[in-house]
């Protein structure tokens, strides 16, 4: 979507002498969304061509009249002119689609809003009703045990910010270079602060069998589905959550409760847990074997590749959008690493020939987004942008050249290769492989 | 100085040494000699619960129901209900592929199918019957499950045409890339 061109259409279309109810109507039209053009979107001469009477020096319409009243509604949403800002399915109609994407484009810091936090299900999103919920606790425990969320809401609580990444992201990056935005591309990612109380302390209201080393966690959805989840990752930083960013679960992300492992791909954390079974080996799902396996280049598959890997992108200028003009204007982007903390991100202007080091937005947390900036001047050169991320175990992003050579094209999961966007001496901006 | 965690650990001893924590008075040290468990939350879980929610199906086949069902049986279900999605014999419907693929693996283009991939016949009954039909999961009695489940392996040459299968058959078999995956447990 260009946005900028958007709006030069819209000014061109707008009559010059309207009533205000008709100016505003014009421009909910034709700034569509400040926000989902990132950087690339401010155009103050746009605004004041289509309405110059709320423009200095004159008084804006909206100071002239009071504004809705309360409750309206009751629970709050974006403005109107931010409508643009949305999840999406992937441009291609699919006969079974599998997932939306968060517009990563349009968001600031490191909090994806609940509204707007990527979706992935199996066997769509199931209505729970939270009283006839329970959660079952069985295997290879001293006392089998029946939670209900009365229960699990008595239960020493943490609030905890990490990232959920699908380990699909990115997938199609393996074979060629996406011609969707950054939310196409890589979309599949968002970051939430959690309210839960530690698997640890629950397990140890069952009481594990000296045998216990695995434990099998099973959805409440008509995919019913299941992951093996190592009991070390069980005892060590696990959460069962009901809360994110403030408020009980939304639906689409588990409601009324989920698990959450920190750094892990996505697909683990399974959403309306209803059963952790203990037992001694893995259970072999579906999800484990045929599916979230790694096919390597001489047809063997790696398994139980759970932790996602240092990766970033640069979301502001990305694909798609156009710079609106020369000069100043920040480079920002999001990194995350499954194994910690990131301690280092560094940009380059030139496809990787020369790096420089982008600020970090603090606190920088461990298995959580992270914020980085870098200041630009753009001066009408051609430009090749590109972000690699460090974390404190010292992995380091890949490129896709290192990474291809190392897995292949028919890995499917689990890409986490250097993003480099294209800036055109126009200004367009598109995804390239360099 | 108190601490929260303190805190918890105290309210957990005492719930271990039980009416103590009704007479904080009357503790004797020994509560603290008592190993830290529980805070005493939820119920029991009655075996009948257990069984109605205990689906799971192991790779070495624990956890398979009584019945059995033959590929000719399969057939007949398949074409019923699996059909309008996987498409004639498995190869050409709009869901994932089911049969073919064998030695793809390694090629520029691998075909990931039961036969071509998956580990473990076992993981066809555990994945049918709880997540198909996608529009009635856990709607097949186990026998239409064990026959759909031996038809699936057909297609993939796996079993033969007149195979029966029950859990003890099912367990058994070995499938071509049983031996395919590493794990990494990273």
């Amino acid at each position: 979507m260009d946005i900028v061109r958007q709006q030069a259409d819209a000014d061109t279309d707008s009559p010059a002498p309207a009533s205000p109810r008709r100016r505003r109507f014009i421009a909910r039209g034709a700034v569509a969304s400040l926000a989902a053009a990132g950087s690339a979107s401010v155009v103050p001469g746009a605004a004041q061509a289509t309405t110059p009477d709320n423009l200095p020096p004159n008084i804006p319409q909206w100071m002239r009249e009071p504004g809705a009243g309360f409750l309206n509604p009751a629970y709050g949403l974006p403005s109107p002119f931010e409508k643009a800002v949305v999840r999406k399915l992937p441009d291609q109609p699919a006969a079974f689609p599998t997932a939306t994407r968060t517009p990563l484009q349009s968001l600031f810091g490191s909090t994806t809003p609940n509204g707007l936090f990527f979706e992935r299900h199996h066997g769509g999103v199931p209505a729970i009703d939270p009283a006839q919920h329970r959660l079952m606790l069985h295997g290879l425990v001293e006392r089998p045990l029946l939670l209900s969320m009365k229960d699990l809401l008595r239960f020493p609580a943490v609030s905890r910010s990490h990232f959920l990444e699908c380990s699909g992201n990115s997938m199609a990056e393996f074979k060629a270079p996406g011609k969707g935005s950054v939310q196409d591309i890589h979309g599949l990612i968002s970051g939430a602060e959690w309210t839960g109380v530690r698997l640890a302390d629950v397990l140890a209201e069952a009481g594990l069998q000296p045998s216990a080393s695995w434990i099998l966690a099973e959805g409440a959805d008509a995919a019913a589905m299941t992951r093996s989840i190592p009991l070390a990752k069980a005892l060590d930083d696990a959460l069962l959550v009901y809360g994110q960013n403030g408020e009980m679960l939304r639906p689409e992300q588990g409601y009324p409760l989920r698990l959450l492992l920190p750094g892990f791909e996505g697909n683990m954390s399974i959403k309306w847990l209803r059963r952790l079974k203990v037992g001694d080996a893995p259970f072999q799902t579906r999800e484990e074997t045929s599916k979230y396996t790694d096919l390597m280049p001489d047809g063997t598959a790696r398994q139980f590749t759970f932790t996602m890997g240092v990766k970033s992108v640069i979301t502001a200028p990305s694909a798609r959008q156009v710079l609106d003009g020369h000069g100043f204007r920040e480079i920002s982007g999001l990194a995350w690493s499954g194994h910690g903390r990131i301690t280092r991100v560094e940009v380059s202007l030139d496809g990787g020939r020369h790096w420089q080091a982008a600020l970090l937005d603090g606190p920088v947390q461990s298995r959580a987004l992270t914020r980085f900036r870098f200041p630009w001047v753009w001066s009408g050169q051609e430009a090749i942008l590109q972000s690699r991320a460090v974390d404190d175990a010292g992995n380091v992003q890949p490129t896709r050249a290192a990474l291809v050579k190392s897995d292949g094209q028919n890995s499917i999961y689990h890409y986490n290769a250097i993003q480099s966007w294209k800036v055109a001496s126009n200004g367009e901006v598109s995804n390239v492989h360099v | 100085m108190y601490t929260y965690e303190a805190g918890i650990r105290t309210v957990k001893a005492l719930a271990v040494a039980g009416a103590c924590a009704l007479a904080l008075n009357a503790c004797t040290p020994a509560a603290s000699t008592v190993p830290a468990q529980r805070l005493g939350l939820g119920q029991a879980a009655s075996a009948a619960q257990i069984r109605g929610w205990d689906i799971d199906v192991r790779a070495d086949g624990a956890g398979l129901p009584a019945g059995r069902g033959s590929v000719a049986q399969g057939q007949a279900i398949y074409q019923a209900r699996c059909l309008a999605c996987h498409g004639e014999k498995g190869e050409k419907g709009t869901a994932p592929r089911l049969a073919g693929g064998q030695g793809t693996l390694a090629s520029k283009a691998p075909v990931l199918t039961v036969g071509s991939y998956w580990p473990y016949a076992t993981t066809l009954y555990d994945y049918i019957h709880r997540a198909m039909p996608l529009d009635s999961p856990q709607s097949l009695t186990p026998d239409e499950v064990y026959a759909v489940t031996a038809y699936t392996l057909h297609l993939n040459g796996i079993v033969g045409a007149d195979a029966v299968l029950d859990a003890a058959a099912l367990a058994a078999i070995r499938m071509p890339n049983r031996d395919g995956f590493r794990p990494v447990l990273e």
